[in-house]
């Protein structure tokens, strides 16, 4: 109960200080598992493509965060693990550790995951490389619908280290869904998600 | 011919009543418009023409409660459409990691201070707080931050759109600091006087554009503008505010001339404000007013003409027989004797022949205070 409160707080106080729009282009939100998959540039991130789902598929959407950061801290480890219901990854894999079977599970759950495959927050413009691990996910669930999210402006509005946010007003574009097509190449894989991905981007510069 | 004008509280109801039945008459063209024409289709015109006359309800319920609250209601509603149009300029606006300082300053440090020294009448600092403070620090913020990619760019860019949002349309509330001889207590139609008739010139542009717009003026910068919509939308409001003189302190030819400068003034703010946002691919420059865009796209009029309507009035109230200080509008020393004494009186004001009424004080000539 107190969770549900604090994650419509959490969701409502973010979209009041983003006055977010969420534009679905060619596509809707479907209720089947879909790896939203965007840019990453602040820690609100995930944040805002969860408050922009329908609730009920939010409540079936988990995003898919860094264990180091969000472990660190009693309340850190509460709100992912029991608010925002977080599945975590060690950014530093050991040996014996599964990182794509830990994220397979929600998808076998009929759950849905949000992705930021750049691994790490930009701090310039554009994309970073996409680690690989998104590839290896369509692998092992070839079923699963990719779904390219760009998040416009909150990067600008909190960025990494940054205290106070810039009231700027923040948008997502979803586009269109992609999945691994037979006999697809990682490279190219990789390469078709990020010019997916780039292509939403609302203003070029 | 005398014609008695109505107190300052009259005159607001007066017009605020005015503008309700305008919106009657709108709302039912709308709905006549829609069973006629479209026969309750959708058609995407009359749509947008109801959409857009459903948010000036909205606008007018808005303004009617802040100009009956009284200044500082204004004040605060101005403060509020700066913040919006500001958030609305930047956020289609090139910025860098280093510009996040400078764009702080901007939001929550120059905005609120540029409206409370209008709410302190402190005009002398008011009317160079951006122009020069805000124009030397903010580009030495973003510096210390050590990127230079487009520096000049963005630099200029955080510039414009401070000046545009907040410096240009603070002066449609500093018409309050105005101290305009014969016309104490009457600042706030002032300021309706020039929203009514900047806003009337954006919307006869529009119903004269749609009803016999022919010859584009330029497509390239605004596809709707129309030399027809400009010529029929200036003249029509420049009529409405020569009628509206007796809300100002001008003779009624004044008012038809200054009338014509600021609609003049208005549409070419529309029309640079549409240049900027061609250039950033953009139809409109948000979505918060229903039917009409963002709130810039509501305000990019008033922004160009206010600060030359506001300096015109002031000049105007230098040519009565009282000494002026700061082209009319008044100075800090009024301050000084409510008791938020921050310098003491000018030598304009201690050079003061006889008396002199503001807001309620007497001035005696060489008076000293705290």
């Amino acid at each position: 109960m107190l969770e549900k409160l604090l994650a419509s707080a959490f969701c409502r106080a973010i979209k009041l200080m983003t006055g977010v729009r969420a534009l679905w282009r060619e596509n809707q939100p479907k209720a089947q598992p879909t790896v939203y998959f965007a840019n990453h540039r602040s820690h609100g991130d995930f944040l805002l493509i969860w408050a922009c789902l329908p609730s009920a598929l939010r409540a079936r959407t988990r995003p898919v965060a860094a264990a180091d950061y969000w472990l660190r801290g009693a309340f850190r480890h509460y709100l992912i693990e029991r608010v925002f219901r977080g599945v975590l990854l060690d950014r530093h894999i050991k040996r014996g550790d599964d990182p794509i079977a830990v994220m397979g599970a929600p998808l076998l759950a009929g759950e849905s995951l949000i992705l930021f495959p750049e691994g790490t927050r930009n701090q310039e413009d554009g994309l970073l490389p996409f680690k690989s691990g998104i590839h290896h996910l369509a692998e092992a669930h070839p079923q699963t619908e990719f779904v390219p999210v760009w998040i416009e402006n909150l990067g600008r509005a909190m960025p990494k280290g940054g205290l106070i946010p810039v009231p700027l007003l923040c948008s997502l574009t979803f586009g269109a869904p992609l999945t691994l097509l037979p006999d697809e190449r990682r490279a190219d894989f990789l390469a078709r998600c990020r010019t997916a991905l780039l292509a939403l981007a609302a203003l070029s510069d | 011919m005398i014609i008695k004008i109505p107190d300052p509280q009259t005159t607001l109801v007066l017009i605020f009543s005015a503008l309700a039945g305008l919106l009657f008459i709108a709302s039912a063209i709308g709905a006549a418009l829609r069973w006629r024409l479209a026969r309750g289709q959708a058609n995407p015109v009359i749509d947008n023409l109801i959409a857009r006359i459903n948010a000036w309800w909205v606008m007018v319920i808005l303004f009617a409660l802040t100009f009956w609250i009284g200044n500082t209601g204004v004040i605060l509603l101005f403060a509020f459409i700066s913040f919006q149009a500001l958030r609305e300029f930047i956020s289609v606006t090139y910025t860098r990691r280093g510009d996040y300082r400078a764009l702080l300053w901007c939001f929550f440090f120059f905005l609120p201070l540029q409206y409370w020294l209008i709410a302190t009448h402190w005009y002398g600092l008011f009317a160079i707080l951006i122009p020069v403070y805000a124009f030397l620090l903010l580009p030495i913020s973003a510096a210390l931050c050590a990127d230079t990619t487009r520096f000049l760019e963005r630099a200029a860019k955080v510039q414009w759109g401070l000046m545009i949002c907040v410096y240009c349309l603070s002066y449609v509330p500093a018409l309050l600091m105005l101290n305009i001889p014969g016309f104490s207590g009457r600042n706030l139609q002032l300021a309706l006087f020039l929203v009514i008739t900047v806003q009337t010139s954006d919307v006869c542009q529009y119903i004269w554009g749609k009803l016999c717009g022919k010859h584009k003026l330029a497509p390239e910068i605004s596809p709707s503008k129309t030399l027809e919509g400009l010529v029929g939308g200036v003249l029509t409001s420049t009529a409405v505010g020569a009628a509206l003189w007796w809300m100002t302190p001008f003779a009624p030819w004044q008012a038809a001339l200054i009338a014509l400068i600021i609609n003049m003034l208005g549409f070419f703010g529309g029309f640079v404000l549409s240049a900027i946002k061609r250039d950033r691919g953009l139809k409109d420059w948000g979505s918060m007013i229903e039917g009409h865009g963002g709130i810039l796209d509501r305000v990019d009029s008033l922004s160009f003409s206010a600060p030359i309507f506001s300096i015109s009035c002031g000049t105007g109230g230098e040519h009565e027989s009282v000494p002026q200080v700061g082209h009319g509008f008044t100075c800090r020393a009024s301050g000084v004797c409510r008791g938020t004494a921050r310098r003491a009186p000018t030598p304009a004001y201690k050079a003061m022949p006889g008396l002199r009424e503001t807001k309620g004080v007497t001035f005696v000539k060489n008076l000293e205070c705290g």
